[in-house]
């Protein structure tokens, strides 16, 4: 019997491990961008400089990108090791896109990358530059396949319970790939991740002119980042809003769980910019509230209401009972004779949709069907996500990026003007470079946070999913990871910051700040 | 639909060989290579010959271990369920070694510090030996049968611990595992270096060719002795994945069933121990290219080897022998094994070309002058 220490443990390990691997992801998406970008400067202008700018920024990508590659090895396997009954229930829709992102992209990007670094002697201008497109567009592939199958956990289409194998099967390919949360999810995403290369270029080229040091290379980078990181940020808004405004039942709890509603207003929602949650008392203390804002969001238009937690929270109620209904009815076919009577699969079939909101008793009851009053409204409060931690991760997360929307926009307006040569904008592009990170782990969170209670939405409760371990088993893998992650993210900062301060000089081409000041070329 | 249920599940269990034989050939020479580094090499500049020789293509060849990882989610989920979360601290200590890897491969080179490098010299080590090792101690235990067995709701429950996994038989398996990867790693290395590293390897190749075939002969011969698994109830090739519907028996020597009965089968683990023979002839008088293909086929007999014996099991139950998952119960359901089916015959073929245009750049020996004069643009 799983308890509710091992389903902790396992969630706080996934949590730490994903949370880890994002660490390096969204740069690696920009980044390889980025890289195509300046090389194909390079490949139309000639210029030797956008060559070097491709070989060192291509440096810090190669850093970061043998952690983001360690670090996703744990992401591939750990379905398996720590959520097997999960692989089991859905691995015939889950599985897919998985296998799929290996086959068409990681092999794609996995395989250029070493001739990314090393085939500049051996291959033409043009064979190279296709190696670093072909690189991005396989980074930006294993993004999309990633997030159709995390697209599915959140709003779980094309798919149906199968009695004969107790578990879900795919019914349409079609509406799994193009399930408009997945759609949505990547697109958020891989703008993200542009936001977050950008802001990394910007900022060490910034602090590059702040130390006044090879100004062609800082201010051209400084200057494609700038254009880069505005477009992407403004996607990342935009796009970020469109993901308030998708298909799901689930999603619709998040929504209501990030805007702490716990009441279905009268549309045109408010939106609450800040305020003091309480869960409890179902109730935001001190809230100010910017009228209409949230059903525009939510709803993109003035009549159509956005449904509260308490409502939610009633109609989950008959979810549940419902749910029950469906589980007793699946016991009743297990325990009869092969064939199964039409009536018994008509009883199932009339409350399978609501056979997972059965399976959140499993918590506290063994057989679903026979739970308690007082069971089933402990089920109900614990079928929303809390409020409080998706309150505020999410406003984090939004100031962020409206900061970074700020200064981008400054910094492309005056590098287009040819004046970003102001210490102002160098300090302010410098030390934004932690806020594209703290808004995509704060992201990730909000997404899978607000998914809770569930693994895949409305389907299969987290509770259930785990492997049958044991606490000490979790405990001391959470710790090997723990431990193991965070010297590698030590020695990984350490090479990071060594190449950052060497600069372009790092490429030993004698053309850069400290082999001229050092007098060793001339 | 061009398949019926019967055959795509078929084809699926030649795919997942195909991929675990495409790792073996393709990160096999990554992890020999890994293993054979603080040993071949006596300098700084040698060891980063042999690192440089599979510098740019180590990342291309390991995602044929993450790939098969995929394929077994997507095409027999409750295997990979069952096998990852039963081995649970096998597949740990593999992961934690082989996070070694991109970081020895990209970090090592990056400071001139020799204490730095050393260390991440014993990392590769590490990082090469340890999947080596538990990939053979794992498939040693697949064939032994794992305990575990499944409730009312199909939920697993594994009664075993990380040292059960140890057992005699699954270490040898283990050490199978590993002399074959050195031998092929040897082998690669011999074809992409020169002067003393070469002269090496060719030592390499002889003494781990050899322990290969007689270490595989010994499996062999033990495996006679062990308990096999056979189902007893009449198989529907194209039933429902629910492993708890057949019956099973588990008796001394089944494994050799399948031999019994195609006698041809035995062509297979025969033409591993000829082609491991060749392998080393063809390394001694200095044909490597010719060599490593051999050594491939070789791995390949081995890998086929165990897959006929054990076909159709997938993992047996060694304690609820009924719960054995077989090619027949333990799938995904017959779309997604069609649409998997044609997703692989599109890419794999695609990722075997470009690959092949990948080595055909990369061609040719490295150097310790080469590694000397390109000093800050290799590993």
């Amino acid at each position: 019997m799983i308890t509710e220490g091992v389903v902790e443990l396992s969630r706080w390990q996934f949590a730490v491990t994903a949370l880890y691997h994002f660490l390096f992801v969204p740069l690696t998406l920009g980044l390889s961008f980025l890289l195509a970008i300046m090389e194909s400067c390079y490949v139309m202008t000639g210029r030797q400089v956008y060559k070097d700018m491709t070989q060192f920024w291509g440096k810090l990508f190669g850093i970061n990108f043998a952690l983001g590659v360690a670090t996703g090895l744990t992401m591939e396997f750990q379905f398996g090791m720590n959520w097997a009954y999960f692989s089991h229930y859905v691995g015939d829709v889950f599985g897919a896109p998985l296998a799929i992102e290996g086959l068409m992209a990681f092999f794609l990007e996995s395989s250029f990358v070493g001739l990314f670094f090393f085939g500049w002697d051996k291959l033409s201008k043009g064979q190279h530059l296709m190696v670093t497109w072909l690189v991005a567009l396989g980074t930006n592939l294993s993004a999309l396949w990633i997030l159709i199958a995390n697209g599915w956990m959140q709003n779980p289409v094309g798919a149906e319970f199968n009695l004969e194998t107790m578990r879900m099967e795919v019914s349409s390919f079609g509406q799994l790939i193009f399930n408009p949360a997945a759609q949505v999810k990547f697109v958020h995403t891989v703008a993200a991740g542009y936001t977050t290369a950008s802001a990394f270029v910007l900022g060490i080229s910034a602090f590059y002119m702040l130390k006044g040091r090879d100004a062609a290379f800082s201010q051209r980078s400084y200057t494609i980042a700038a254009g880069f990181g505005l477009a992407a940020v403004l996607a990342v808004i935009v796009l970020g809003d469109e993901s308030g405004y998708t298909d799901g039942e689930v999603q619709k709890a998040k929504l209501a769980a990030i805007e702490a509603e716990w009441e279905t207003e009268e549309p045109p929602a408010a939106f609450t910019l800040v305020g003091i949650p309480d869960q409890e008392a179902m109730e935001t203390k001190y809230a100010i509230k910017i009228p209409w804002v949230l059903g525009l969001i939510g709803t993109r238009s003035i009549d159509t209401p956005i449904m509260g937690l308490k409502d939610i929270l009633l109609k989950n109620e008959q979810r549940i009972r419902n749910g029950m209904k469906a589980y007793a009815a699946l016991q009743k076919i297990k325990d009869s004779e092969k064939p199964i009577a039409p009536e018994l699969v008509a009883e199932f079939e009339q409350y399978k949709a609501d056979l997972g909101y059965g399976l959140l008793l499993k918590r506290w009851v063994d057989d679903v069907s026979k739970a308690t009053e007082a069971q089933i409204a402990e089920a109900v409060q614990f079928s929303i996500p809390r409020v409080v931690p998706l309150f505020w991760t999410f406003r984090v997360m939004v100031a962020c990026g409206f900061i970074m929307l700020v200064i981008f926009a400054l910094a492309f307006a005056m590098s287009s003007i040819r004046k970003c040569r102001q210490e102002w904008l160098l300090k302010l592009s410098f030390w934004m470079i932690p806020l594209p990170w703290i808004a995509c782990e704060m992201g990730w969170f909000v997404a899978e946070f607000g998914r809770q209670p569930w693994t895949i939405a409305e389907i299969l409760p987290t509770f259930l999913s785990a492997s049958s371990l044991t606490e000490w088993d979790i405990i001391l893998s959470l710790s090997t990871y723990i431990l193991a992650y965070t010297c590698f993210l030590m020695i990984e900062m350490f090479l990071m910051l060594k190449f950052i301060r060497l600069g372009p000089s790092s490429l030993h081409t004698g053309r850069y700040h400290f082999e001229i000041a050092e007098g060793a070329v001339k | 639909m061009i398949f019926d249920y019967e055959t795509l599940r078929l084809i699926w269990w030649a795919f997942l060989g195909a991929l675990l034989i495409g790792f073996a050939i393709m990160d096999g020479f990554d992890l020999g290579v890994g293993m054979l580094l603080p040993f071949l090499g006596k300098t700084d500049l040698e060891r980063r010959v042999i690192i440089n020789s599979i510098g740019p293509t180590w990342e291309g060849n390991q995602v044929w271990f993450v790939t098969a990882g995929g394929a077994l989610f997507a095409a027999w989920p409750m295997v990979y369920a069952v096998s990852f979360s039963g081995m649970y601290f096998a597949l740990l200590a593999t992961l934690c070694a082989m996070f070694l890897r991109p970081l020895g491969f990209d970090y090592r080179s990056k400071l001139s510090s020799q204490k730095w490098r050393n260390n991440w010299d014993k990392a590769l080590f590490v990082g090469s030996f340890v999947p080596a090792l538990v990939m053979g101690v794992g498939f040693g235990n697949l064939l032994l049968g794992l305990p575990f067995n499944f409730d009312n709701d199909l939920r697993m429950v594994y009664y075993g611990s990380f040292w059960d996994l140890l057992s005699p038989f699954a270490l040898l398996a283990g050490l199978v595992s590993v002399s074959m990867y050195v031998m092929h790693g040897a082998i690669y290395l011999q074809l992409r270096t020169d002067a003393e590293i070469y002269q090496r390897c060719k030592k390499v190749v002889l003494y781990a060719g050899l322990i290969t075939i007689a270490l595989f002969l010994l499996a062999g011969l033990w495996i006679s002795h062990l308990p096999g698994y056979h189902i007893l109830t009449e198989i529907v090739p194209d039933g429902p994945s629910n492993p708890l519907l057949k019956m099973v028996k588990k008796a001394e020597g089944l494994w050799l069933d399948n031999y019994n009965h195609y006698p041809s089968l035995w062509a297979v683990p025969a033409g591993a121990c000829i082609l491991g023979l060749v392998t080393v002839f063809l390394s001694l008088i200095n044909r490597p290219g010719l060599a490593f293909i051999s050594s491939g086929l070789t791995l390949t007999g081995i890998i086929l080897t165990a897959g006929a014996s054990m076909f159709p099991f997938l993992i047996p139950s060694s304690i609820a022998v009924n719960s054995s998952l077989t090619v027949w119960d333990a799938s995904s359901s017959v779309s997604t094994l069609h649409l998997m089916f044609w997703v692989t015959v599109i890419f794999l073929p695609l990722i075997i070309v470009y690959t092949s245009w990948i080595f055909k750049i990369l061609r040719g020996k490295i150097t310790v002058d080469y590694v000397h004069d390109n000093d800050h643009k290799l590993y």
